[in-house]
């Protein structure tokens, strides 16, 4: 058997295997694009697993979808039982028949007498000649074992098997053959066990039940050159048949979203940086009490606030129950629920299978184009069935989210004293994109809610715990305060608040003291700036008036000098000494000034 | 073998009667036996009373599905009543006479 990897690279390697699909949802992601072309694959599966439905619907596919003709050849069942059977899946069989889909009844009636042996060599002419006549694609023949039985000989069972599987590589018609298998393991009895040796393809149903609810399982057990998805795929039959799911699809077609959508609370975007992302799966885990379904509440209120259609699912609760609690909290769904915004869908958890649960989500999602919805909570949905499928029915409900671009919100509850280390929560919360978890602290004799992010992919968030607030006004996320290690809530942290806010306002007053002393000291220097300032004006004045006097003086002596120079050549000698001893004197004086003026 | 009580009544009432209509794929062994052992039954049953139609598939293939044939050879009492089926290559005689209404059981126990 080939893996699962590197399925591109093979497929081109094996260029000469075409494949044909089969309309059957997942399985020809499953297969890598349905059934061997023109090859013969064998349906195995124990009474009631789906043969029959997986067989007619690739059948009723290939002629409505692909415009493959087809024959049914019905050796369990006549074809009114198989019409009768078929009704309820919306394919329009009577108006199909006539055209594209031929019943062929080869089921022989218990009066038949067997005289000798006898072979399937005319029948297979006759259905080739019609395949021809019609331009037949595909053929099933259901199912093989009631004509081995009736050949009873080992030795004519292989005979005809290779009978049919000549026939069908020389006609060129893409067979499915189905067998009902008895056992466990269909390829340890006879005649399986060569069966799938000329079969090109090999599918086994499985159908358990589990408590009450019926899992069905798709296992691909061989696919000549082509690789395939081994595990086992589950699958449901629902309204329109059957639906197989794609476990193992890692592609997400829609592109992730920058865009945020708010979480209802204005605090908690905050904390996230803008709310959660467009397109994302949150999940809120808490035990009971911690108030998951009013964050669940507040996001869809949010969501049909913005007018996005939103779906919310309740477990064990109905609608009306849901919209009382959360109104209680100053939530108001009702309107948008009026409105057609909001779908409120309830569930008992445990009636049907989770498969089930996930087939009628994805049903309503799509018929009211949600672009919001809200589990809550998953944990009840995941429970239906059985736990090993935990993991795997919520990676599917966050594959169907994200491949139907729907934000996603689901809540689960946790129990016990170590939360975190449960082991559903866990594998659920490694594919959630954010993870908010909330807790009750008890602590001075009181219970608070406390939120914290644990995880949240592609966001700066704030790591601390907030103190989740309820009030009539709706919700809010406090600061919590941390000392010695311990997170202080409610009255703790009150007190704490309070202490801290005396202290705070001990330090404003002295730091308004100080502004204060700072202020004062300013005043008074710049008056002592002034003053000098003035003081200097005075000088400067005064200076001024020193050197216009001066200068006069220097007139004076200058016309008196000329006046002696005139009448008094005698005296010339004496006065020029005296003359030059003023100059010296003044000059000492102004070298004496200017380090003051600089110093202003 | 003496016919006894109403069986033995209808029986010899729709003397001449019996019509046979045989699928066959020619050719096929299967079915040549069931040709051979057909004729061999009537002409030591019925030496002067019956028909045989033979249907070769290969020839009128659209017949299996109007006929709704799965197994060949198969063989179609048509009359007299009421209208029997036997799949095989009618190898062995004594079931063979027993569905077409020739022979009640084995010999010793009729008696």
């Amino acid at each position: 058997m080939k893996r699962a990897t590197s399925s591109v690279a093979e497929n081109q390697d094996f260029g000469a295997m075409q494949k044909t699909r089969t309309g059957v949802e997942g399985f020809d992601a499953i297969t890598g694009g349905g059934l061997p072309r023109n090859r013969t694959s064998l349906i195995f599966g124990g009474p009631g697993s789906g043969k029959t439905v997986f067989a007619l619907q690739a059948l009723v596919n290939g002629a409505r979808q692909f415009g493959e003709p087809g024959i049914f050849v019905a050796f369990e069942e006549n074809s009114r039982q198989i019409l009768a059977n078929a009704a309820s899946f919306g394919w329009n069989l009577p108006q199909l028949e006539k055209k594209q889909l031929l019943f062929f009844d080869a089921k022989l009636r218990p009066d038949v007498i067997k005289a000798g042996e006898f072979d399937l060599s005319g029948m297979l002419a006759g259905i080739k000649a019609e395949a021809d006549a019609r331009g037949a694609k595909r053929i099933v023949f259901d199912s093989i074992d009631v004509l081995l039985t009736l050949l009873d000989d080992p030795r004519a069972e292989r005979r005809e098997i290779y009978r049919l599987n000549d026939w069908l590589s020389e006609s060129g018609l893409t067979g499915i053959i189905t067998a009902k298998s008895q056992g466990d393991d269909p390829f340890i009895a006879a005649p399986y066990g060569f069966m799938q040796f000329i079969a090109d393809c090999v599918v086994v149903l499985k159908l358990q039940v589990v408590d009450q609810i019926a899992l069905r399982y798709l296992q691909v057990m061989k696919y000549r050159g082509s690789s395939f998805a081994e595990n086992e795929a589950p699958f449901v039959i629902g309204a329109s048949g059957m639906e197989v799911v794609d476990i193992s699809a890692k592609t997400i077609a829609a592109e992730a979203s920058p865009e945020r959508v708010s979480s209802g609370v204005a605090a908690l975007d905050t904390m996230l940086g803008g709310g959660y992302y467009r397109g994302s799966s949150v999940l809120i885990t808490g035990s009971a009490g911690t108030g998951k379904s009013i964050l669940a509440g507040l996001f869809a209120e949010a969501a049909c606030r913005r007018k996005e259609r939103t779906l919310y699912v309740s477990f064990d609760q109905n609608p009306s129950e849901v919209v009382r609690d959360l109104s209680s909290v100053g939530i108001r769904l009702a309107p948008h629920m009026k409105s057609g915004v909001l779908r409120m869908h309830s569930a008992r958890a445990e009636t049907v299978s989770a498969e089930v649960h996930l087939m009628n989500i994805k049903r309503i999602v799509r018929e009211h184009q949600s672009r919001c919805m809200v589990i809550d909570p998953l944990s009840a949905m995941i429970k239906a069935g059985r736990a090993l499928t935990a993991g795997r029915v919520a990676e599917r409900l966050i594959y169907l989210a994200k491949s139907e671009s729907v934000t996603l919100l689901s809540t689960s509850l946790l129990q016990g004293a170590q939360p975190l280390s449960e082991e559903t929560p866990v594998q659920i919360s490694t594919i959630a994109d954010t993870w908010i978890h909330l807790t009750n602290i008890s602590q001075a004799g009181e219970r608070n809610r406390a939120l914290s992010i644990v995880k949240s992919r592609g966001m700066r968030h704030s790591n601390q715990v907030r103190e989740l607030i309820l009030s009539d006004k709706g919700i809010d996320l406090t600061d919590v305060y941390t000392a010695a290690g311990d997170v202080l809530m409610g009255a703790a942290r009150w007190q704490k608040e309070t202490a801290e806010k005396t202290e705070q306002e001990r330090i404003l007053a002295e730091v308004e003291h100080k502004r204060r002393e700072v202020a004062l000291a300013r005043a008074e220097l710049s008056a002592h700036i002034e003053a000098l300032e003035q003081e200097l004006k005075q000088k400067e004045a005064e200076a001024e008036r020193l050197i216009g006097a001066d200068a006069m003086h220097k007139l004076d002596l200058a016309r008196r000098r000329e006046g002696l120079e005139q009448s008094l050549s005698a005296k010339m000698i004496k006065k020029r000494t005296e003359n030059s001893h003023a100059v010296a004197g003044k000059k000492m004086t102004r070298g004496r000034r200017s380090p003051k003026g600089g110093g202003q | 073998m003496i016919p006894s009580g109403d069986e033995g009544a209808r029986r010899a009432e729709e003397k001449g009667s019996f019509v046979f209509r045989l699928y066959v794929v020619d050719e096929g062994p299967s079915s040549a036996r069931a040709i051979a052992n057909l004729s061999a039954i009537c002409k030591k049953y019925l030496p002067d009373n019956h028909q045989i139609e033979i249907v070769d598939l290969l020839q009128n293939p659209r017949r299996v599905l109007s006929d709704k044939i799965v197994a060949t050879p198969t063989l179609i009492k048509l009359s007299p009543a009421p209208v029997q089926k036997i799949i095989g290559d009618l190898s062995g005689e004594a079931k063979v006479l027993l569905a077409l209404g020739l022979q009640q059981g084995p010999p010793e126990t009729t008696r």
